[in-house]
């Protein structure tokens, strides 16, 4: 994990974490975007020997303790989710931007889907359709988390 | 289980700087913010504090009064003195939680005494209780989440109800609550003691809504809680037997136990 700067990898983990549970306005609090799906899944499609299902489990889980939710849900989703792309890279790899965000915006409607479906066998949540915003929210952000981390992934020469 | 809730508090404690670390935003921008007020922010802030204090002042006096009153009326009765409940301030971290629950996370964990169930309230009534625990920080799911009820009575007449979470801030729903139950719209409901995790006496919420429609088998209910649970910053943890950490070693706990039956024991003989 560490050699030829895997270390980055996690640094830009660890951001993503941050960002998911830091503190915004009411107001666009529905809308905040799944950081660590985004850049799970664009290090999957980039180097899916090093990111795969496991590291995607294991970042599932910790949100799942960071936000409190029962143990295993996000780790669930957010490994079911990878897979996917894990299973596909070659393909993904190969379309343009905004494909590759229309594909991120299905993975994290699935993702939040999986969320909810769980949550709804374990305790009694009634959907609402604001479960579903940070799924446009991530399809506008996919172009740029692309660019940057591709940035990163040249500029440190990870591999 | 109880070895499974140790080790989900220290899950807890493990994540805990992450937690503090994604509040140092807000954070700064609050003390900016308190450092950079104007003198004449203070000196109104400072009047209105003034003032507040000999109101509270006058009051307390009189609550001595009223305290004393009610020991020596409770004497009479041959009914148990409540005993005085110990008190802890802790303030919220402004993290995030799951959409699909009420939960939010304090500054407080097992190294400052925390227990699970502890009572949360906030300056004007009950919020939740404790959920997780973790060596410096701790989840309090608030009363407002769909797996959560209080059990509580209504002050006018002291009807007991239960109030459980709605999964929306601003409602509480009352089940199985029978047509011929004396409720209105504006009732203060305050904890009934029932249940044994809240106190008695501390106010929940406000009847804010009751069905009219007689052809059902129970009346519908919906009430607004008192405390403000979007805008919590400061809370309160009551506690009165000595709490336990999760942390601890078992003997010590077991030994607590023992003493609680001994006390409950004595309690009954009486």
């Amino acid at each position: 994990m560490f050699t030829h700067n895997g270390v980055i990898i996690l640094l830009t983990l660890l951001v993503a974490i941050m960002a998911s549970i830091m503190p915004l306005p009411l107001s666009v609090d529905a809308f905040r975007p799944d950081w660590v799906l985004i850049v799970l899944i664009y290090w999957c499609m980039a180097l899916p020997g090093r990111v795969n299902i496991i590291t995607a489990w294991v970042m599932g889980f910790l949100l799942d303790v960071l936000l409190g939710s029962i143990l295993g849900i996000h780790a669930a989703a957010m490994a079911i989710s990878v897979y996917i792309v894990a299973e596909n890279f070659q393909k993904i790899r190969n379309f343009s931007v905004w494909q590759q965000a229309l594909i991120t915006g299905v993975l994290a409607a699935l993702y939040h889907l999986v969320v909810f479906w769980l949550q709804r066998f374990l305790i009694d949540v009634t959907f609402l359709s604001s479960y579903l915003y940070p799924v446009i929210t991530t399809i506008v952000l996919w172009p740029w988390v692309f660019y940057l981390l591709r940035k990163v992934r040249r500029h440190f020469s990870i591999k | 289980m109880a070895s499974f809730e140790s080790f989900r508090g220290y899950l807890q404690s493990l994540v805990s700087p992450l937690q503090y670390l994604a509040n140092t935003p807000k954070q700064a921008m609050t003390w900016a913010s308190t450092n950079i007020a104007t003198r004449q922010q203070l000196m109104t802030e400072n009047q209105q504090f003034r003032l507040n204090e000999l109101k509270f002042h006058e009051q307390t006096m009189q609550l001595n009064i009223v305290k004393q009153e009610n020991v020596r009326l409770r004497s009479l009765l041959a009914s148990p003195l409540r005993s005085e409940l110990k008190k802890m301030v802790a303030e919220i971290l402004a993290v995030d939680s799951d959409p699909y629950s009420h939960q939010v996370v304090i500054n407080r964990g097992a190294g400052d005494g925390v227990y699970e169930g502890q009572p949360v309230l906030d300056a004007s009534g009950i919020v939740g209780q404790i959920l997780h625990v973790g060596q410096t920080t701790s989840r309090v799911i608030l009363i407002t989440d769909i797996s959560h009820a209080v059990p509580v009575r209504v002050q006018r007449n002291g009807l007991r109800l239960l109030a459980s979470g709605s999964g929306q801030i601003e409602r509480l729903n009352h089940n199985f609550v029978p047509q011929s139950a004396d409720i209105k719209i504006g009732d203060l409901l305050v904890t009934s003691g029932l249940g044994g995790k809240y106190p008695e006496g501390y106010p929940v919420a406000t009847v804010s809504f009751v069905s009219s429609d007689e052809s059902k088998e129970f009346v519908r209910v919906y009430s607004t809680p008192i405390a403000k649970i979007d805008r919590l910053r400061y809370l309160l943890l009551l506690s009165d037997a000595e709490p336990v950490s999760i942390f601890a070693p078992k003997s010590k706990q077991k030994k607590l136990d023992a003493q609680n039956k001994a006390k409950n024991k004595t309690k009954v003989t009486h």
